[in-house]
């Protein structure tokens, strides 16, 4: 057994969720290098510039990133013999939060009630889903989401028979329906199979994996690779405003599911992408 | 490409004058609005209640910014999507609205209206929200102080870029230019 320290968990999330939301992941701002190259549109290519000079602001600490400063998701791997010094683990995240949403001024963006709308005022509640595995080990990944992408992702419960062109086909027509509102270029994360909540949590989960960074499945990485190309041949590019850049990655996350069932989830990351691993 | 230079408030003289792809550097006071700010205005019209300022040639940048770190005029200040205050933005546009800082397309009804009223919608770039808080010199709370970071507040903007994404001739950038890069 060993004791995880109640505060250290606060303050590393603290931490870790300040720093996402004031320096563009260096994955990142390697591939808007990389996109001001190919991208075939001058407007395009003068956008990608301006989000490499914000990044560099951003990193001075004058503001965040982007002013929707997201909501917070955790994906925690709980080790069976970790014992909490005081509390519980879901209450020291949510804390953390609470902590890096003031002490870091940023955005508060969750709202108490979906209908009554009112704002917490902390960004709390997190989002989180735990992964009880065995052994001491204690990591937690976060992500600052953002809702101008979140709200153009999708989910559709597919035929069996609609096979790997029909997911790419829903895809596709899940992209083109976001044009320019989820801040492209984006990050695609895609799930296939499980359940409709299956799906949806490693369309999310995918988002978590470094940029470009491909699925280790020979087949999968194939489709990823496909997607990418099929994207940006879209011609929406950098924020809609036309283009060769829409998507920097594809990511593809794939789970047994039924025999009469084929659900697939689209949740798309602006460029914004904030992601970070602790290990406690 | 060199960038136009643009006063608050707008004329429809200004406004005729630009077309969709136009890079413009916005000087002036712009006012802050998103969902909530939509929802309160337009429930004050429907129940003929006076606006917390004059609409006439003003411009609206859908914004709700992060707070301000001590020192700085505001924290990040990067658009919204758009998409979300089309079914608001008709009445606003028919008391006198001239001008829209979003990013994402706009309806229809709202690009009719806009062509009706000859008014314009300009894209800022979404997720530059360090970048653009250096254009906002000052900042002057004007209503729904309890929204937070939805408040409608007044902005000072010198040079705020920012591309004509529709037109008043309803051009759009968001249709056109994506056909363009379409493969």
């Amino acid at each position: 057994m060993r004791v995880v320290s109640f505060q250290n968990i606060l303050n590393a999330v603290s931490e870790a969720l300040i720093d996402m939301n004031y320096h563009v992941e260096e994955p990142i701002v390697k591939a808007f290098y990389q996109s001001i190259e190919t991208e075939a549109s001058a407007l395009g290519k003068s956008i990608l510039k301006d989000l490499i000079l914000n990044a560099e602001i951003a990193a001075t600490g004058k503001a965040p990133i982007c002013q929707d400063t997201g909501m917070v998701v955790a994906f925690v791997t709980y080790g069976q013999d970790i014992h909490m010094s005081e509390g519980s683990i879901s209450e020291a995240i949510h804390l953390g939060v609470k902590k890096a949403y003031a002490e870091g001024y940023l955005r508060k963006s969750v709202v108490r009630d979906p209908l009554k709308r009112i704002n917490t005022g902390d960004n709390t509640p997190a989002i989180i889903y735990y992964d009880v595995v065995p052994g001491d080990v204690l990591e937690i990944e976060l992500a600052a989401k953002g809702f101008g992408s979140e709200n153009m992702s999708a989910t559709k419960m597919l035929k069996p028979s609609d096979g790997k062109a029909g997911v790419k086909a829903f895809v596709i027509d899940t992209i083109l329906k976001a044009g320019s509102n989820p801040c492209p270029p984006i990050v695609v994360g895609v799930g296939i199979g499980g359940t409709i909540d299956k799906a949806a949590q490693i369309a999310k989960r995918a988002l978590f994996r470094d940029l470009g960074e491909p699925n280790t499945d020979e087949d999968v990485r194939l489709l990823e690779e496909e997607l990418l190309s099929e994207i940006n041949a879209l011609g929406i590019g950098p924020q809609g405003l036309g283009g060769t850049t829409t998507a920097l990655a594809v990511h593809v996350e794939t789970y047994p599911t039924h025999i009469a069932g084929l659900p697939v989830a689209v949740n798309i990351n602006c460029h914004a992408s904030r992601h970070k691993k602790i290990s406690l | 490409m060199s960038k136009i230079r643009i006063k608050t408030p707008l004329t429809t003289a200004v406004v005729e004058g630009l077309k969709a792809g136009d890079e413009v550097l916005i000087s002036g006071f712009i006012y802050t609005a998103r969902d909530a700010a939509h929802m309160r205005l337009i429930a004050l019209m429907d129940e003929h209640q006076p606006l917390p300022m004059s609409l006439e040639g003003e411009v609206i940048y859908y914004v709700g910014p992060s707070p301000a770190r001590p020192g700085e005029v505001i924290g990040a200040c990067g658009p919204t999507t758009s998409y979300r205050m089309d079914s608001l933005t008709v009445p606003l546009l028919k008391l006198g609205l001239k001008g829209m800082i979003g990013k994402g397309d706009r309806s229809d009804d709202v690009i009719s209206a806009m062509k009706e009223t000859k008014s314009v919608y300009f894209a800022a770039i979404g997720g530059a929200g360090a970048l653009i808080s250096k254009s906002v010199i000052s900042t002057q709370p004007i209503a729904f102080d309890d929204l937070g970071a939805e408040a409608l507040v007044r902005l000072e903007v010198l040079d705020f870029p920012a591309v004509v994404a529709i037109d008043c001739k309803g051009q759009n950038l968001y249709r056109n230019a994506t056909l363009k890069y379409k493969k």
